[in-house]
Protein backbone atom coordinates (compact mmCIF):
# COMPACT_ATOMS: atom_id res chain seq x y z
CA UNK A 1 0.00 0.00 0.00
CA UNK A 2 2.65 2.60 1.29
CA UNK A 3 4.64 0.90 -1.65
CA UNK A 4 1.90 2.06 -4.43
CA UNK A 5 1.77 5.34 -3.48
CA UNK A 6 5.43 5.94 -3.08
CA UNK A 7 5.46 4.53 -6.97
CA UNK A 8 2.37 7.24 -7.72
CA UNK A 9 4.79 9.57 -6.14
CA UNK A 10 7.81 9.16 -8.08
CA UNK A 11 5.34 8.72 -11.63
CA UNK A 12 3.53 12.28 -10.58
CA UNK A 13 5.88 15.19 -11.87
CA UNK A 14 3.32 17.19 -9.21
CA UNK A 15 4.93 18.13 -5.93
CA UNK A 16 3.52 17.83 -2.78
CA UNK A 17 3.49 20.93 -0.48
CA UNK A 18 3.27 20.33 3.02
CA UNK A 19 1.88 23.25 4.90
CA UNK A 20 2.22 22.92 8.70
CA UNK A 21 1.42 25.35 11.53
CA UNK A 22 1.85 28.72 9.82
CA UNK A 23 1.24 32.09 11.28
CA UNK A 24 1.79 34.88 9.55
CA UNK A 25 1.40 39.07 10.29
CA UNK A 26 1.95 42.25 9.15
CA UNK A 27 3.08 45.08 10.83
CA UNK A 28 0.84 48.29 10.04
CA UNK A 29 2.29 51.57 11.70
CA UNK A 30 3.48 49.68 14.15
CA UNK A 31 0.31 47.67 14.99
CA UNK A 32 0.43 44.03 14.07
CA UNK A 33 -2.12 42.64 11.44
CA UNK A 34 -3.13 38.71 11.78
CA UNK A 35 -2.79 37.07 8.80
CA UNK A 36 -2.85 33.99 8.93
CA UNK A 37 -3.39 31.51 12.23
CA UNK A 38 -1.62 28.40 12.36
CA UNK A 39 -3.15 26.60 8.89
CA UNK A 40 -1.98 23.15 8.46
CA UNK A 41 -2.19 22.05 4.83
CA UNK A 42 -0.70 18.74 2.95
CA UNK A 43 -1.63 18.73 -0.68
CA UNK A 44 -0.54 15.42 -2.42
CA UNK A 45 1.79 15.24 -5.67
CA UNK A 46 -0.75 16.21 -8.20
CA UNK A 47 -4.13 17.15 -6.46
CA UNK A 48 -5.55 19.96 -7.61
CA UNK A 49 -6.67 22.21 -4.14
CA UNK A 50 -9.12 25.34 -4.35
CA UNK A 51 -8.90 28.03 -2.11
CA UNK A 52 -11.78 29.90 -0.97
CA UNK A 53 -12.35 32.43 1.41
CA UNK A 54 -13.76 36.15 2.09
CA UNK A 55 -11.62 38.91 0.51
CA UNK A 56 -8.45 39.99 2.47
CA UNK A 57 -8.50 36.87 4.77
CA UNK A 58 -5.22 36.18 3.61
CA UNK A 59 -5.12 33.80 0.30
CA UNK A 60 -2.87 36.00 -1.64
CA UNK A 61 -0.56 35.83 1.34
CA UNK A 62 -0.65 32.16 1.52
CA UNK A 63 0.05 31.68 -2.05
CA UNK A 64 3.01 34.42 -1.53
CA UNK A 65 4.68 31.77 1.26
CA UNK A 66 4.23 28.86 -0.65
CA UNK A 67 5.53 30.67 -3.75
CA UNK A 68 8.90 31.44 -1.30
CA UNK A 69 8.49 35.48 -1.91
CA UNK A 70 8.12 35.76 2.06
CA UNK A 71 8.92 33.96 5.30
CA UNK A 72 6.16 32.67 8.12
CA UNK A 73 6.51 34.74 11.49
CA UNK A 74 6.35 30.30 12.39
CA UNK A 75 5.45 27.23 10.79
CA UNK A 76 7.33 25.35 8.08
CA UNK A 77 6.55 25.08 4.56
CA UNK A 78 8.01 22.23 2.32
CA UNK A 79 7.73 21.36 -0.97
CA UNK A 80 8.36 17.34 -1.77
CA UNK A 81 9.67 17.40 2.32
CA UNK A 82 12.38 20.24 1.30
CA UNK A 83 11.93 23.50 3.07
CA UNK A 84 11.02 26.22 1.22
CA UNK A 85 13.91 29.02 1.49
CA UNK A 86 13.23 31.16 -1.64
CA UNK A 87 11.86 31.56 -5.16
CA UNK A 88 11.82 28.57 -7.22
CA UNK A 89 10.66 28.09 -11.07
CA UNK A 90 9.45 24.55 -9.89
CA UNK A 91 6.36 26.57 -8.55
CA UNK A 92 5.49 29.07 -10.44
CA UNK A 93 2.95 32.16 -9.38
CA UNK A 94 0.19 33.46 -11.80
CA UNK A 95 -0.32 36.50 -9.65
CA UNK A 96 -4.01 38.10 -9.53
CA UNK A 97 -2.51 41.18 -11.63
CA UNK A 98 -1.22 39.93 -14.54
CA UNK A 99 2.16 42.15 -14.21
CA UNK A 100 3.26 41.51 -17.52
CA UNK A 101 6.64 43.58 -18.29
CA UNK A 102 5.35 46.78 -20.73
CA UNK A 103 8.24 46.72 -22.18
CA UNK A 104 8.08 43.17 -23.38
CA UNK A 105 6.57 41.94 -26.27
CA UNK A 106 3.80 39.08 -25.48
CA UNK A 107 6.61 36.31 -26.92
CA UNK A 108 9.32 38.00 -24.77
CA UNK A 109 7.10 38.27 -21.90
CA UNK A 110 6.09 34.76 -22.14
CA UNK A 111 9.91 33.49 -22.79
CA UNK A 112 10.95 35.53 -19.59
CA UNK A 113 11.43 32.45 -17.27
CA UNK A 114 13.16 30.50 -19.65
CA UNK A 115 15.30 33.21 -20.36
CA UNK A 116 15.71 33.83 -16.74
CA UNK A 117 17.11 30.21 -15.97
CA UNK A 118 19.42 30.69 -19.56
CA UNK A 119 17.19 27.62 -21.46
CA UNK A 120 15.63 29.84 -23.65
CA UNK A 121 17.92 29.59 -27.23
CA UNK A 122 17.43 25.69 -27.18
CA UNK A 123 13.72 26.13 -26.22
CA UNK A 124 12.13 28.50 -28.08
CA UNK A 125 9.32 26.46 -28.97
CA UNK A 126 7.86 26.26 -26.04
CA UNK A 127 7.42 29.92 -26.02
CA UNK A 128 4.94 29.44 -29.32
CA UNK A 129 3.59 26.05 -27.83
CA UNK A 130 2.55 28.44 -24.49
CA UNK A 131 1.21 31.13 -26.71
CA UNK A 132 -0.94 28.59 -28.62
CA UNK A 133 -2.10 27.25 -25.86
CA UNK A 134 -3.58 30.06 -24.44
CA UNK A 135 -4.52 31.44 -28.20
CA UNK A 136 -2.40 34.25 -28.55
CA UNK A 137 0.18 33.27 -31.08
CA UNK A 138 -1.35 36.76 -33.88
CA UNK A 139 -0.65 38.63 -30.56
CA UNK A 140 3.03 37.20 -29.90
CA UNK A 141 4.07 40.96 -31.19
CA UNK A 142 1.84 43.07 -29.31
CA UNK A 143 2.50 44.99 -26.01
CA UNK A 144 1.21 44.94 -23.55
CA UNK A 145 -0.57 48.05 -23.64
CA UNK A 146 -2.48 46.90 -26.51
CA UNK A 147 -4.29 43.84 -24.57
CA UNK A 148 -7.29 43.31 -23.27
CA UNK A 149 -7.60 42.50 -19.61
CA UNK A 150 -8.32 38.91 -20.10
CA UNK A 151 -5.72 38.50 -22.94
CA UNK A 152 -3.03 40.14 -20.58
CA UNK A 153 -4.45 37.30 -17.85
CA UNK A 154 -3.25 34.34 -20.00
CA UNK A 155 -0.35 35.60 -21.58
CA UNK A 156 0.71 35.67 -17.93
CA UNK A 157 -0.74 31.73 -17.36
CA UNK A 158 1.52 31.32 -20.54
CA UNK A 159 4.36 32.28 -19.03
CA UNK A 160 3.65 30.36 -16.13
CA UNK A 161 2.93 27.32 -18.51
CA UNK A 162 5.90 27.56 -20.35
CA UNK A 163 8.23 26.79 -17.00
CA UNK A 164 6.37 23.12 -16.84
CA UNK A 165 5.92 24.34 -12.89
CA UNK A 166 5.75 21.05 -10.38
CA UNK A 167 3.61 23.51 -8.39
CA UNK A 168 1.18 25.82 -10.59
CA UNK A 169 -0.26 28.45 -7.62
CA UNK A 170 -2.99 30.40 -9.48
CA UNK A 171 -4.02 33.41 -7.37
CA UNK A 172 -7.64 34.61 -8.84
CA UNK A 173 -6.51 34.01 -12.45
CA UNK A 174 -9.45 34.22 -14.38
CA UNK A 175 -11.04 36.68 -12.44
CA UNK A 176 -10.92 39.23 -15.21
CA UNK A 177 -12.20 37.11 -18.15
CA UNK A 178 -15.57 37.33 -19.51
CA UNK A 179 -17.76 34.51 -18.58
CA UNK A 180 -17.41 32.39 -21.63
CA UNK A 181 -13.43 32.93 -22.11
CA UNK A 182 -13.87 32.08 -18.17
CA UNK A 183 -15.09 28.63 -19.09
CA UNK A 184 -13.43 27.97 -21.61
CA UNK A 185 -10.13 28.62 -19.98
CA UNK A 186 -11.31 26.31 -16.96
CA UNK A 187 -12.13 23.49 -18.76
CA UNK A 188 -8.47 24.38 -20.58
CA UNK A 189 -6.76 24.18 -17.62
CA UNK A 190 -8.87 21.07 -16.06
CA UNK A 191 -7.06 19.48 -19.53
CA UNK A 192 -3.79 20.76 -18.90
CA UNK A 193 -3.38 19.39 -15.52
CA UNK A 194 -4.83 16.23 -16.25
CA UNK A 195 -2.04 15.94 -18.76
CA UNK A 196 0.64 17.08 -16.95
CA UNK A 197 0.01 16.05 -13.65
CA UNK A 198 1.32 19.15 -12.47
CA UNK A 199 0.09 20.11 -8.20
CA UNK A 200 -2.10 23.00 -8.65
CA UNK A 201 -3.68 25.64 -5.56
CA UNK A 202 -5.89 28.01 -7.25
CA UNK A 203 -7.21 30.76 -4.75
CA UNK A 204 -10.92 32.17 -6.22
CA UNK A 205 -13.78 33.62 -4.96
CA UNK A 206 -15.75 32.03 -7.25
CA UNK A 207 -17.32 28.76 -5.13
CA UNK A 208 -18.80 26.94 -8.53
CA UNK A 209 -15.44 27.73 -9.95
CA UNK A 210 -13.45 25.72 -7.01
CA UNK A 211 -16.17 22.81 -7.55
CA UNK A 212 -15.68 22.37 -11.10
CA UNK A 213 -11.89 22.29 -10.76
CA UNK A 214 -10.73 20.75 -7.69
CA UNK A 215 -10.34 17.61 -6.03
CA UNK A 216 -10.49 19.95 -2.83
CA UNK A 217 -11.65 22.88 -1.74
CA UNK A 218 -10.49 24.36 1.38
CA UNK A 219 -12.33 27.04 2.91
CA UNK A 220 -10.97 29.42 5.15
CA UNK A 221 -12.42 31.76 7.72
CA UNK A 222 -12.11 35.78 7.67
CA UNK A 223 -9.20 37.59 8.84
CA UNK A 224 -6.45 35.87 10.56
CA UNK A 225 -7.35 32.92 8.40
CA UNK A 226 -7.47 29.61 9.42
CA UNK A 227 -9.02 26.62 7.90
CA UNK A 228 -12.86 26.32 8.52
CA UNK A 229 -13.30 23.18 5.97
CA UNK A 230 -11.69 20.91 3.90
CA UNK A 231 -14.00 19.29 1.70
CA UNK A 232 -13.36 16.66 -0.48
CA UNK A 233 -14.58 16.94 -4.49
CA UNK A 234 -14.89 13.20 -5.60
CA UNK A 235 -16.78 13.73 -8.91
CA UNK A 236 -15.34 12.61 -12.16
CA UNK A 237 -14.13 15.25 -14.91
CA UNK A 238 -15.35 16.78 -16.80
CA UNK A 239 -17.92 18.14 -14.41
CA UNK A 240 -21.40 19.51 -14.94
CA UNK A 241 -22.17 22.77 -13.45
CA UNK A 242 -25.68 21.35 -13.06
CA UNK A 243 -24.37 18.11 -11.08
CA UNK A 244 -26.68 18.07 -7.91
CA UNK A 245 -23.90 16.80 -5.89
CA UNK A 246 -21.94 20.03 -6.88
CA UNK A 247 -24.98 22.05 -5.83
CA UNK A 248 -25.31 20.43 -2.79
CA UNK A 249 -21.58 21.34 -1.74
CA UNK A 250 -22.04 24.64 -3.40
CA UNK A 251 -24.82 25.13 -0.98
CA UNK A 252 -22.80 23.87 2.31
CA UNK A 253 -19.65 25.99 0.91
CA UNK A 254 -21.81 29.19 1.14
CA UNK A 255 -23.00 28.12 4.36
CA UNK A 256 -19.73 28.35 5.84
CA UNK A 257 -18.99 31.48 4.16
CA UNK A 258 -21.80 32.79 5.75
CA UNK A 259 -24.01 33.64 2.95
CA UNK A 260 -26.77 31.15 3.01
CA UNK A 261 -29.80 33.81 3.46
CA UNK A 262 -28.81 34.90 -0.24
CA UNK A 263 -29.39 31.29 -1.16
CA UNK B 1 -40.45 65.27 -55.38
CA UNK B 2 -40.04 68.77 -55.72
CA UNK B 3 -38.26 69.20 -52.75
CA UNK B 4 -36.11 66.86 -53.75
CA UNK B 5 -35.19 68.43 -57.32
CA UNK B 6 -34.97 72.09 -55.64
CA UNK B 7 -31.92 70.32 -53.77
CA UNK B 8 -31.16 68.97 -56.52
CA UNK B 9 -30.72 72.04 -58.28
CA UNK B 10 -28.75 74.22 -55.62
CA UNK B 11 -25.84 71.70 -54.95
CA UNK B 12 -25.77 71.66 -58.86
CA UNK B 13 -25.48 75.56 -58.94
CA UNK B 14 -22.95 75.42 -56.19
CA UNK B 15 -20.62 72.89 -57.28
CA UNK B 16 -18.29 73.82 -59.79
CA UNK B 17 -17.64 77.57 -57.81
CA UNK B 18 -16.85 75.45 -54.58
CA UNK B 19 -14.60 73.16 -56.18
CA UNK B 20 -12.80 76.41 -57.88
CA UNK B 21 -12.99 77.69 -54.14
CA UNK B 22 -11.61 75.02 -52.54
CA UNK B 23 -8.62 74.97 -55.63
CA UNK B 24 -8.02 78.03 -54.74
CA UNK B 25 -7.65 77.91 -50.95
CA UNK B 26 -5.57 75.02 -51.64
CA UNK B 27 -2.83 76.69 -53.60
CA UNK B 28 -3.12 80.04 -52.00
CA UNK B 29 -0.94 79.68 -49.23
CA UNK B 30 1.93 78.66 -51.52
CA UNK B 31 1.24 81.43 -54.00
CA UNK B 32 1.62 83.66 -50.77
CA UNK B 33 5.04 82.03 -49.81
CA UNK B 34 6.14 82.43 -53.18
CA UNK B 35 5.34 86.01 -53.36
CA UNK B 36 6.86 86.95 -50.29
CA UNK B 37 10.03 85.00 -51.14
CA UNK B 38 10.24 86.82 -54.28
CA UNK B 39 10.13 90.53 -52.46
CA UNK B 40 12.76 89.03 -50.41
CA UNK B 41 15.25 88.69 -53.69
CA UNK B 42 13.40 92.35 -54.47
CA UNK B 43 14.09 93.77 -51.19
CA UNK B 44 17.85 92.85 -52.09
CA UNK B 45 17.76 94.95 -55.66
CA UNK B 46 15.82 97.63 -54.63
CA UNK B 47 18.55 100.32 -54.12
CA UNK B 48 22.29 100.06 -53.34
CA UNK B 49 23.35 98.72 -50.26
CA UNK B 50 24.02 100.96 -47.35
CA UNK B 51 27.52 99.18 -46.61
CA UNK B 52 29.93 97.00 -48.34
CA UNK B 53 28.77 93.65 -49.09
CA UNK B 54 29.63 91.28 -51.15
CA UNK B 55 26.43 88.28 -51.66
CA UNK B 56 23.66 90.68 -52.45
CA UNK B 57 23.21 89.89 -55.87
CA UNK B 58 23.73 85.78 -54.64
CA UNK B 59 21.28 86.48 -51.91
CA UNK B 60 18.79 87.78 -54.34
CA UNK B 61 19.36 85.40 -57.09
CA UNK B 62 18.72 82.41 -54.26
CA UNK B 63 15.46 84.33 -52.88
CA UNK B 64 13.98 84.26 -56.47
CA UNK B 65 15.00 80.52 -56.98
CA UNK B 66 13.49 79.54 -53.56
CA UNK B 67 10.56 81.55 -55.12
CA UNK B 68 9.89 79.74 -58.00
CA UNK B 69 10.38 76.54 -56.38
CA UNK B 70 7.82 77.17 -53.79
CA UNK B 71 5.42 78.48 -56.15
CA UNK B 72 6.02 75.10 -58.47
CA UNK B 73 5.49 72.97 -56.07
CA UNK B 74 2.61 74.95 -54.38
CA UNK B 75 0.85 74.59 -57.41
CA UNK B 76 1.18 71.15 -58.29
CA UNK B 77 1.60 69.92 -54.60
CA UNK B 78 -1.79 67.59 -55.44
CA UNK B 79 0.12 66.06 -57.76
CA UNK B 80 3.39 65.92 -55.60
CA UNK B 81 2.09 63.33 -52.41
CA UNK B 82 4.34 62.91 -49.75
CA UNK B 83 6.43 65.99 -50.15
CA UNK B 84 3.17 68.26 -51.49
CA UNK B 85 1.85 67.97 -48.42
CA UNK B 86 4.75 68.58 -46.52
CA UNK B 87 5.34 71.92 -48.58
CA UNK B 88 1.61 72.68 -47.81
CA UNK B 89 1.79 72.34 -44.22
CA UNK B 90 4.61 74.36 -44.01
CA UNK B 91 3.99 77.48 -46.30
CA UNK B 92 2.54 79.64 -43.48
CA UNK B 93 5.85 79.19 -41.93
CA UNK B 94 7.80 79.84 -45.61
CA UNK B 95 5.57 82.82 -45.64
CA UNK B 96 6.17 84.13 -42.36
CA UNK B 97 10.09 83.34 -42.49
CA UNK B 98 9.50 85.34 -46.43
CA UNK B 99 7.87 88.33 -44.55
CA UNK B 100 10.80 88.30 -41.74
CA UNK B 101 13.66 88.02 -44.74
CA UNK B 102 12.19 90.91 -46.59
CA UNK B 103 12.21 93.20 -43.66
CA UNK B 104 15.41 92.29 -42.45
CA UNK B 105 16.77 93.22 -45.34
CA UNK B 106 15.02 96.58 -45.86
CA UNK B 107 15.72 97.20 -42.31
CA UNK B 108 19.51 96.88 -42.66
CA UNK B 109 21.21 96.85 -45.91
CA UNK B 110 18.72 99.29 -47.43
CA UNK B 111 17.72 101.90 -45.22
CA UNK B 112 19.89 101.14 -42.54
CA UNK B 113 16.61 101.38 -39.58
CA UNK B 114 18.57 99.21 -37.52
CA UNK B 115 22.10 100.67 -36.11
CA UNK B 116 25.35 98.92 -37.76
CA UNK B 117 26.87 97.33 -36.80
CA UNK B 118 25.12 95.61 -34.29
CA UNK B 119 22.64 94.52 -37.23
CA UNK B 120 24.59 93.19 -39.86
CA UNK B 121 22.13 92.49 -42.90
CA UNK B 122 21.07 88.30 -44.00
CA UNK B 123 23.83 89.08 -46.82
CA UNK B 124 26.60 89.68 -44.70
CA UNK B 125 25.81 86.63 -42.28
CA UNK B 126 25.69 84.75 -45.45
CA UNK B 127 28.93 86.05 -46.34
CA UNK B 128 30.15 84.70 -43.53
CA UNK B 129 28.91 81.10 -44.39
CA UNK B 130 31.00 81.35 -47.80
CA UNK B 131 34.35 83.13 -46.98
CA UNK B 132 34.83 82.38 -43.11
CA UNK B 133 33.38 78.68 -43.87
CA UNK B 134 36.99 76.75 -42.64
CA UNK B 135 37.07 78.48 -38.92
CA UNK B 136 33.69 77.45 -38.62
CA UNK B 137 33.49 74.48 -39.54
CA UNK B 138 36.60 74.41 -37.57
CA UNK B 139 34.37 75.22 -34.76
CA UNK B 140 31.59 72.74 -35.36
CA UNK B 141 33.83 69.67 -35.01
CA UNK B 142 35.81 71.01 -32.00
CA UNK B 143 32.70 71.91 -30.15
CA UNK B 144 30.57 68.72 -31.15
CA UNK B 145 33.89 66.52 -29.98
CA UNK B 146 34.75 67.93 -26.46
CA UNK B 147 30.34 67.97 -25.97
CA UNK B 148 30.08 64.13 -27.54
CA UNK B 149 33.11 63.06 -24.91
CA UNK B 150 31.71 64.73 -22.30
CA UNK B 151 28.42 64.08 -22.21
CA UNK B 152 28.89 60.02 -22.63
CA UNK B 153 31.38 60.11 -20.27
CA UNK B 154 28.83 61.96 -18.25
CA UNK B 155 25.87 59.86 -19.20
CA UNK B 156 27.56 56.88 -18.54
CA UNK B 157 29.11 57.24 -15.23
CA UNK B 158 25.67 59.07 -13.81
CA UNK B 159 23.35 55.96 -15.47
CA UNK B 160 25.94 53.29 -13.53
CA UNK B 161 25.61 55.16 -10.47
CA UNK B 162 22.38 55.94 -10.59
CA UNK B 163 21.53 51.89 -11.09
CA UNK B 164 24.14 51.57 -8.40
CA UNK B 165 22.76 53.41 -5.96
CA UNK B 166 19.24 52.10 -6.23
CA UNK B 167 19.97 49.15 -6.55
CA UNK B 168 22.68 48.69 -3.37
CA UNK B 169 21.78 50.08 -0.33
CA UNK B 170 25.34 49.93 0.85
CA UNK B 171 26.45 51.54 -2.01
CA UNK B 172 24.04 54.11 -1.47
CA UNK B 173 24.92 54.92 2.03
CA UNK B 174 28.31 56.37 0.57
CA UNK B 175 27.04 57.46 -2.31
CA UNK B 176 24.24 59.54 -1.77
CA UNK B 177 25.55 62.17 0.64
CA UNK B 178 28.06 62.87 -1.83
CA UNK B 179 25.43 62.99 -4.41
CA UNK B 180 23.21 65.24 -2.16
CA UNK B 181 26.42 67.65 -1.75
CA UNK B 182 28.05 67.88 -4.49
CA UNK B 183 25.48 67.48 -7.08
CA UNK B 184 23.41 70.47 -7.08
CA UNK B 185 26.78 72.74 -7.27
CA UNK B 186 26.14 74.25 -10.83
CA UNK B 187 29.17 72.43 -12.78
CA UNK B 188 30.62 75.78 -14.10
CA UNK B 189 31.73 77.03 -9.87
CA UNK B 190 34.05 74.35 -10.57
CA UNK B 191 35.45 75.99 -13.52
CA UNK B 192 38.71 77.81 -11.57
CA UNK B 193 39.46 74.59 -9.59
CA UNK B 194 38.92 72.06 -12.93
CA UNK B 195 41.44 74.32 -14.89
CA UNK B 196 44.24 74.27 -12.96
CA UNK B 197 43.86 70.85 -11.43
CA UNK B 198 43.25 68.96 -14.81
CA UNK B 199 46.34 68.63 -17.20
CA UNK B 200 45.05 70.68 -20.06
CA UNK B 201 41.77 72.69 -20.39
CA UNK B 202 40.50 69.86 -22.63
CA UNK B 203 39.98 67.28 -20.45
CA UNK B 204 38.98 69.97 -17.54
CA UNK B 205 36.16 70.82 -19.86
CA UNK B 206 35.36 67.56 -19.93
CA UNK B 207 35.03 66.41 -16.88
CA UNK B 208 32.82 69.87 -16.44
CA UNK B 209 30.21 68.75 -19.22
CA UNK B 210 30.02 64.95 -17.98
CA UNK B 211 30.14 66.67 -13.84
CA UNK B 212 26.99 68.75 -15.55
CA UNK B 213 25.32 66.26 -17.47
CA UNK B 214 26.14 63.01 -14.73
CA UNK B 215 23.79 65.07 -11.93
CA UNK B 216 20.70 64.89 -13.43
CA UNK B 217 21.40 61.24 -15.20
CA UNK B 218 22.25 59.76 -11.65
CA UNK B 219 19.25 61.06 -9.80
CA UNK B 220 16.71 60.17 -12.71
CA UNK B 221 17.97 56.82 -12.76
CA UNK B 222 18.14 56.09 -9.43
CA UNK B 223 14.73 57.25 -9.08
CA UNK B 224 13.50 55.17 -11.91
CA UNK B 225 15.33 52.39 -10.40
CA UNK B 226 13.59 52.87 -6.46
CA UNK B 227 10.35 53.03 -8.29
CA UNK B 228 10.01 50.05 -10.18
CA UNK B 229 6.89 48.20 -8.41
CA UNK B 230 7.95 45.08 -6.31
CA UNK B 231 6.11 43.07 -8.48
CA UNK B 232 7.93 43.16 -11.48
CA UNK B 233 10.47 41.40 -8.89
CA UNK B 234 8.48 39.12 -7.54
CA UNK B 235 7.38 37.46 -10.95
CA UNK B 236 10.94 37.37 -12.10
CA UNK B 237 12.37 35.87 -9.14
CA UNK B 238 9.09 33.15 -9.42
CA UNK B 239 10.34 32.27 -12.66
CA UNK B 240 14.17 31.78 -11.13
CA UNK B 241 15.81 35.24 -12.08
CA UNK B 242 19.33 35.72 -10.27
CA UNK B 243 19.78 39.43 -9.16
CA UNK B 244 22.00 39.88 -12.43
CA UNK B 245 18.98 39.45 -14.60
CA UNK B 246 17.12 41.59 -11.72
CA UNK B 247 18.75 44.86 -12.48
CA UNK B 248 19.48 44.32 -16.05
CA UNK B 249 16.41 42.60 -17.59
CA UNK B 250 13.70 44.39 -15.11
CA UNK B 251 15.12 47.13 -12.89
CA UNK B 252 16.58 48.65 -15.89
CA UNK B 253 14.07 48.00 -18.41
CA UNK B 254 11.45 49.88 -16.05
CA UNK B 255 13.55 52.35 -15.33
CA UNK B 256 14.29 53.15 -18.66
CA UNK B 257 11.79 56.31 -18.86
CA UNK B 258 13.18 58.18 -16.02
CA UNK B 259 16.80 57.44 -17.47
CA UNK B 260 15.87 59.66 -20.26
CA UNK B 261 14.39 62.34 -18.60
CA UNK B 262 17.56 62.34 -16.94
CA UNK B 263 19.43 62.32 -20.19
CA UNK B 264 17.41 65.26 -21.78
CA UNK B 265 18.18 67.28 -18.57
CA UNK B 266 21.79 66.80 -18.67
CA UNK B 267 21.89 67.36 -22.38
CA UNK B 268 20.37 71.12 -21.82
CA UNK B 269 23.16 71.41 -18.73
CA UNK B 270 25.91 70.55 -20.50
CA UNK B 271 25.20 72.70 -23.07
CA UNK B 272 25.84 75.50 -20.68
CA UNK B 273 28.98 74.05 -19.72
CA UNK B 274 30.18 73.59 -23.33
CA UNK B 275 29.38 77.37 -24.33
CA UNK B 276 31.19 78.86 -20.98
CA UNK B 277 34.44 76.71 -20.79
CA UNK B 278 34.92 77.02 -24.32
CA UNK B 279 34.86 81.10 -23.81
CA UNK B 280 37.18 80.83 -20.60
CA UNK B 281 39.19 77.82 -21.22
CA UNK B 282 39.01 75.64 -24.49
CA UNK B 283 40.47 77.69 -27.54
CA UNK B 284 38.63 76.14 -29.97
CA UNK B 285 34.55 75.54 -30.15
CA UNK B 286 31.86 77.99 -31.30
CA UNK B 287 32.04 79.55 -27.54
CA UNK B 288 35.32 80.90 -28.26
CA UNK B 289 34.14 81.58 -32.09
CA UNK B 290 31.75 83.76 -30.47
CA UNK B 291 34.12 85.38 -27.85
CA UNK B 292 36.26 86.17 -30.53
CA UNK B 293 33.84 87.36 -32.51
CA UNK B 294 33.03 89.72 -29.67
CA UNK B 295 36.18 91.18 -29.70
CA UNK B 296 36.11 92.04 -33.13
CA UNK B 297 32.99 93.56 -32.77
CA UNK B 298 32.13 91.21 -35.50
CA UNK B 299 28.66 91.00 -35.15
CA UNK B 300 27.51 89.30 -38.57
CA UNK B 301 30.07 86.31 -37.19
CA UNK B 302 28.04 85.94 -33.95
CA UNK B 303 25.09 85.42 -35.56
CA UNK B 304 26.22 83.22 -38.07
CA UNK B 305 27.86 81.16 -35.09
CA UNK B 306 24.69 81.36 -33.06
CA UNK B 307 22.43 80.30 -35.73
CA UNK B 308 25.01 77.00 -36.02
CA UNK B 309 24.70 76.59 -32.32
CA UNK B 310 21.49 76.42 -32.34
CA UNK B 311 21.27 74.43 -35.12
CA UNK B 312 23.55 71.59 -33.64
CA UNK B 313 21.70 71.83 -29.93
CA UNK B 314 18.71 71.45 -31.42
CA UNK B 315 19.58 68.52 -33.66
CA UNK B 316 21.46 66.81 -30.21
CA UNK B 317 17.45 67.13 -28.75
CA UNK B 318 16.12 65.65 -31.74
CA UNK B 319 18.51 62.97 -31.95
CA UNK B 320 18.07 62.28 -28.39
CA UNK B 321 14.23 62.45 -28.56
CA UNK B 322 14.19 59.75 -31.61
CA UNK B 323 16.81 57.23 -29.63
CA UNK B 324 14.20 57.51 -27.32
CA UNK B 325 11.04 57.03 -29.60
CA UNK B 326 12.90 54.20 -30.96
CA UNK B 327 14.07 52.52 -27.12
CA UNK B 328 10.85 53.16 -25.76
CA UNK B 329 8.57 51.61 -28.45
CA UNK B 330 6.64 50.11 -25.68
CA UNK B 331 5.24 53.14 -24.08
CA UNK B 332 2.01 54.66 -25.43
CA UNK B 333 1.72 58.57 -25.57
CA UNK B 334 5.18 59.55 -25.74
CA UNK B 335 5.42 63.46 -26.38
CA UNK B 336 6.21 64.07 -30.14
CA UNK B 337 9.37 66.43 -30.80
N1 LIG C 1 2.74 43.70 2.22
C1 LIG C 1 1.75 43.89 3.10
N2 LIG C 1 1.92 44.76 4.12
C2 LIG C 1 0.96 44.94 5.01
N3 LIG C 1 -0.22 44.33 4.98
C3 LIG C 1 -0.47 43.46 4.01
C4 LIG C 1 0.50 43.19 3.02
N4 LIG C 1 0.00 42.29 2.15
C5 LIG C 1 -1.24 42.01 2.59
N5 LIG C 1 -1.52 42.70 3.70
C6 LIG C 1 -2.76 42.61 4.48
O1 LIG C 1 -3.02 41.25 4.72
C7 LIG C 1 -4.39 40.98 4.57
C8 LIG C 1 -4.59 39.81 3.64
O2 LIG C 1 -4.20 40.20 2.36
P1 LIG C 1 -4.28 39.20 1.14
O3 LIG C 1 -3.77 39.93 -0.04
O4 LIG C 1 -3.60 37.94 1.49
O5 LIG C 1 -5.83 38.98 1.00
P2 LIG C 1 -6.64 38.04 -0.01
O6 LIG C 1 -7.27 36.98 0.79
O7 LIG C 1 -5.78 37.64 -1.13
O8 LIG C 1 -7.76 39.03 -0.52
P3 LIG C 1 -8.40 39.17 -1.97
O9 LIG C 1 -9.29 38.01 -2.16
O10 LIG C 1 -9.16 40.44 -1.91
O11 LIG C 1 -7.27 39.20 -2.94
C9 LIG C 1 -5.06 42.25 4.10
O12 LIG C 1 -5.79 42.78 5.18
C10 LIG C 1 -3.93 43.16 3.72
O13 LIG C 1 -4.22 44.46 4.16
MG1 LIG D 1 -5.57 38.21 -3.11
Amino acid sequence: MVAAAEAVRAQCPGASIDIAHVDHAFDIDGAELKVLDDVSLIVEPGEFVALLGPSGCGKSTLLRLIAGLDKPRSGSLREDEVSIKGPHPSRVVVFQDPTLFPWRTVWDNVALGLEAQGILRKQRHRVDAALDLVGLTNFKNAYPHQLSGGMAQRVALARALVNDPKVLVLDEPLGKLDSLTRIAMQAELVALWQRKGFTTLLVTHDVEEALVLANRVIVLSDRPARIKADIVVDRPYPRHRGDPHLADLRRQILGLLGLEATW
Amino acid sequence: MSTFSLSEIATGDSAPSSALADKLRDVAPGIAAALAWAAFGAACLVREDVGDWSRTTDLAIAAFVIAGLVLIVGVAASHLGRAGSALRRRSPWLLALGVFLTLWELATAKYAWLPLPFFPPPQAIIEIYTDDLPKLLDSVVASIKLQLGGYLIGAATGFITGVSIGWSARIGYWVHPVLRFIGPLPATAWLPIAFFAFPTSWSASTFLIALATGFPVTVLTWSGVASVPTAYYDVARTLGARPWFLVLKVAIPAALPHVFVGLFMGLGASFAVLVVAEMIGVKAGLGWYLQWAQGWAAYANMYAALLVMSLLCSGAITLLFKTRDRVLIWQKGVVKW
